[in-house]
């Protein structure tokens, strides 16, 4: 509330333009302080502008080049139909097998992350000690610094050939191995972002608990976690939002057959590694099969945008709590 | 003798001897519980209590004790060390780094030291409640709040449910929140909200109930409120209460004993300092001259 | 009494278990970090000579070099930095020191926002139908180079609005009691104190551009370029050249992608090589954001 007056207060015009006193040779200077100071606000404004004007281009062109799509493909058959084979002499443009496997590696991201991630934040926040903290929070966050092709790699090269020693079938592309290492990607974006939610979490409340004889565990898991819980929700939202939309784990690892399975052993592609696909291949700009990326990408950004929604509701409510 | 309390002295001991203080506990008088002024039982004795943040002394050889059924307050100017001497009682400085005992807090009747190192932590925060200076309800629904401590001990059931009522009726809170036990604690005034931190507390059965400063964050009728209830549980568990406010000390208090600068300037029944102050600096304060 | 006893042994019991799991976990995310450096040193390490830093790529797996690649990541990484850095800390500055709070702002928000939880390949869809065909940029440098600009602009926009929400009030109102325009203050007194925070926002959306890869395959980067763009000095007037701009290019991830994309086992030695190219140049960014974040954080304090 306070930091909100601040704000308003601030972003006033300086105090000194308004409140001086009334000679008038002063005044004409301070007006030509303003007037001379007017096409600076003007530029810093249209850079902060230039934001909305992305947003447009991207919104306008993912709509614009899906409607070409939409011309020739019923929003229906786009929905339902099970099958995605574009390139083929019989095309189907099914959505479904690639938010399948968008889902699919995006669940197994998740199954590691949160978990893992949360329990970090836990141990991190209300077990380590400060110097600990401070020391493994920002080495932990280099795993999300590490270039996505780099994990790519990682999934193919180290990750499938470790996993296909538990089980051997297990063919060189499949959902397993670049759901893992798309899961060891995001732990960073739970566990500090938790761990900052827990960090905010007034130390009173602790005290309150550990007063009433709870321990460490009982005081983190049953007064902490659920006074930072809209916050740790919204590093959730921020997990799913990274793996929905992560691409070169996938691309790399998963490999690019559209395949309706939820079976994670076997390979599929994602709705991201599809366009990418389709970007390295030689179709021509405006055929059918070409607009087709458009149409995916339509699909994954209204995905996106319904969780940053949900992640920014969350982020409002923990910062009205305290 | 029957009335008159030995006054505890401004002679500090030799810092050697504070240094072993925890090791070898000094044999005086106080060390004997039977010393208690007729009609008096002793709970807890503060013996040679000196405690440090960092290389910083901020209470400095307190010995004092606390009676049985009697409200004890501490008063004395901000930063002198009474919510410090407080928060010992239930070891909450172990939460925080580069703190450190010396001396020792004796519980009766089982003579345990508090403080000593090879003390749990968690028992006596079972034995010995707490009120915080502002209400600390924890996110969740009413009833689960006062039945934090109770399910923490494992008690269930229809027992649990018959204690957070008889909690919240000891607190004075019953009548108000029997149809919204399962509403969001936050939706309590703030009047409510303390009342039902008190409840949390006396649901365990306390021994010994510390409040800190539990008005301060409250208007004028809610204090009211929660000083007649401290007054009235008088009769089940043992207090200690920090105040700034020396009215609220004459009101409710038994003793009280008076810090500055981290020492112990006097330690009386209520009664007699407020109207017969032994030292001229306990005097000042109580007329106001500082603090 | 006993009740109490086995109440508190239990509670012991349950923080050391819950403190050994969650140390297992860290370890667990330290221990992933690792594995990847070692991955990537042990395979790629051998490759890593000057002949591999100043070959074209080729057919031979052996024979095979980045020096198209690293070139074309250091010219996408100019315009990049060209375009991000201004307009992101002129955003910041808006919002945090200009702007009132009123509809038109809450918009900006709400699109930075949005701007920073898109993924990134979207962008590379918008770049391909508005740079590349609608303003016949083609698939070069200075289209790849905008594109990514765009999509660390938020980071860039956050890193400075923090960096000045952290100076407090007070240096703003003295700056003002002694008759300084806003702008003078901003420029003299603001910017100076929260260069920073800035620096470290900068640093570390510079490590994210380095590492993308999916929007600049979507906007067509070739994955097989034997040439340099053309230098942007020439013998002869007007001797700047801005023809590199619209040079075709590749960059190291997407040569990395390329290579391990192929089924041969030498070509996976190339991709390591590359990738511990990739992730040197990374991580020590990030490293050297860390530092001047912490030391920054001893130096000032309010």
């Amino acid at each position: 509330m306070q930091d909100q007056y601040l704000l308003e207060n601030r972003a006033g015009d300086a105090p000194v333009l308004e409140t001086s006193a009334a000679s008038p040779a002063h005044l004409t200077r301070l007006k030509r302080v303003r007037w001379r100071e007017w096409p600076i606000e003007m530029l810093l404004f249209g850079a902060a502008g230039f934001s909305i004007l992305i947003n447009v281009g991207i919104v306008g062109t993912l709509i614009y080049e899906s409607l070409v799509f939409f011309r020739h493909v019923s929003l229906w058959d786009f929905l339902t139909d099970p099958l995605w084979t574009p390139l083929f002499a019989d095309p189907h443009y099914g959505i479904l097998p690639l938010l399948c496997g968008t889902v699919m590696t995006s669940l197994i991201a998740l199954a590691v992350a949160v978990p893992v991630g949360t329990i970090i934040a836990l141990y991190l926040s209300e077990f380590a000690s400060p110097w600990v903290r401070e020391a493994i929070k920002p080495v932990l966050e280099l795993l999300s610094a590490v270039p996505t092709v780099v994990f790519g790699y990682f999934a193919l090269l180290f990750m499938t050939p470790l996993l296909q020693k538990f089980i051997p079938d297990l063919p060189g592309f499949n959902m397993l191995s670049a759901g893992l290492v798309m899961g060891i990607m995001i732990i960073p974006y739970v566990s500090s972002l938790s761990e900052d939610a827990m960090q905010a979490v007034p130390m009173l409340l602790r005290e309150g608990a550990y007063a009433c004889g709870a321990n460490r565990l009982t005081t983190a898991l049953r007064v902490v976690f659920p006074a930072a819980l809209s916050g740790i929700g919204a590093s959730y939202i921020l997990a799913i939002s990274r793996a929905v939309g992560e691409t070169m784990i996938v691309a790399v690892a998963a490999g690019m057959q559209p395949n309706l399975t939820w079976n994670p052993l076997k390979g599929a592609a994602t709705v991201t590694a599809y366009i990418v696909q389709v970007s390295l291949g030689d179709l021509p700009h405006g055929s059918i099969g070409y607009q087709t990326i458009f149409a995916a990408g339509l699909a994954l950004f209204l995905l996106t945008l319904v969780f940053n929604i949900l992640g920014h509701l969350l982020r409002r409510r923990f910062r009205e709590v305290y | 003798m029957a009335d008159k309390l030995s006054r505890a002295t401004l002679v500090k001991p030799s810092s050697r001897m504070a240094a072993k203080a925890h090791l070898e506990p000094v044999e005086n008088l106080f060390m004997n519980p039977e010393a208690a002024p007729a009609g008096h039982v002793c709970k807890a004795s503060v013996r040679n209590l000196n405690f440090f943040y960092g290389n910083n002394q901020v209470l400095k050889s307190v010995s004092l004790d606390f009676y049985q059924n009697r409200v004890t307050a501490l008063i004395g100017p901000s930063g002198c060390g009474k919510t410090t001497l407080l928060r010992c009682f239930n070891r909450m400085h172990d939460l925080y780094p580069h703190t450190r005992y010396e001396g020792e807090i004796i519980l009766y009747p089982d003579g345990i030291n508090i403080i000593h190192p090879d003390t749990n932590p968690l028992e006596m925060r079972l034995r010995i409640g707490m009120v915080f200076q502002k209400p600390n309800p924890f996110p969740k629904s009413i009833f689960e709040n006062v039945a934090f401590g109770l399910r923490l001990r494992g008690v269930r059931g229809s027992l649990l449910q018959d204690k957070v009522e008889a909690a919240l009726n000891a607190a004075a809170l019953w009548e108000e929140t029997k149809d919204r036990l399962r509403e969001s604690a936050y939706k309590l005034s703030g009047g409510q909200q303390q009342r039902l931190c008190i409840a949390r507390a006396l649901a365990a059965d306390p021994e010994i109930l510390l409040f800190d400063e539990p008005t301060s964050a409250l208007d004028p009728v809610a204090t009211a409120r929660i000083e007649e209830l401290i007054i009235s549980l008088k009769s089940r568990v043992t207090i200690i209460i920090v105040t700034h406010n020396m009215q609220q000390a004459g009101r409710l208090s038994d003793f009280t004993g008076f810090l500055y600068l981290g020492e112990l300037i006097e330690f009386d029944r209520t009664a007699t300092m407020f109207t017969t102050p032994a030292h001229p600096m306990t005097q000042d304060y109580l007329t106001g001259r500082f603090g | 009494m006993r009740e109490m006893d086995s109440y508190i042994a239990r509670s012991l019991w349950q923080d050391r278990m819950f403190a050994c799991l969650g140390v297992l976990c860290t370890v667990f995310g330290l221990a992933a970090l690792c594995a990847l450096l070692v991955k990537l040193a042990l395979d790629g390490a051998s490759r890593i000579d000057w002949q591999f830093f100043f070959s074209y790529p080729s057919r031979h797996a052996s024979r095979a070099g980045i020096l198209s690649a690293w070139v074309g990541t250091l010219v996408v990484m100019s315009v990049t930095f060209c375009t991000a850095i201004p307009l992101g800390i002129a955003a910041g500055i808006y919002l945090e020191e200009y702007a009132r709070k009123n509809w038109l702002t809450h918009i900006i928000e709400v699109n930075i926002a949005n701007l920073a939880g898109v993924p990134s390949i979207i962008f590379g869809l918008m770049a391909l139908g508005l740079l590349v065909y609608l303003l016949h940029l083609g698939q070069s440098v200075l289209a790849a180079g905008l594109t990514l600009g765009f999509l660390v602009l938020p980071i860039v926009i956050v890193a400075t609005r923090e960096a000045l929400r952290a100076i407090p009030t007070e240096i703003r109102e003295a700056s003002y009691a002694l008759g300084a325009s806003k702008w003078q203050t901003v420029w003299h007194h603001l910017l100076p104190y929260a260069s920073g925070g800035i620096a470290t926002g900068v640093i570390i959306a510079m490590s994210r551009a380095i590492g993308e890869t999916a929007p600049l395959i979507t906007i067509g980067a070739l994955t097989f370029i034997a040439f340099l763009p053309p230098s942007p000095v020439s013998p002869s007037p007007p001797f700047l050249s801005l023809d590199w701009l619209h040079s075709a290019f590749t960059v190291l991830p997407i040569q990395m992608f390329n290579w391990v994309s192929r089924p041969q086992q030498e070509f996976h030695l190339n991709a390591a090589a590359t990738g511990l190219v990739l992730i040197v140049f990374t991580l020590s960014l990030n490293a050297l954001a860390i530092i001047i974040r912490y030391r920054m954080r001893r130096r000032i304090k309010w």
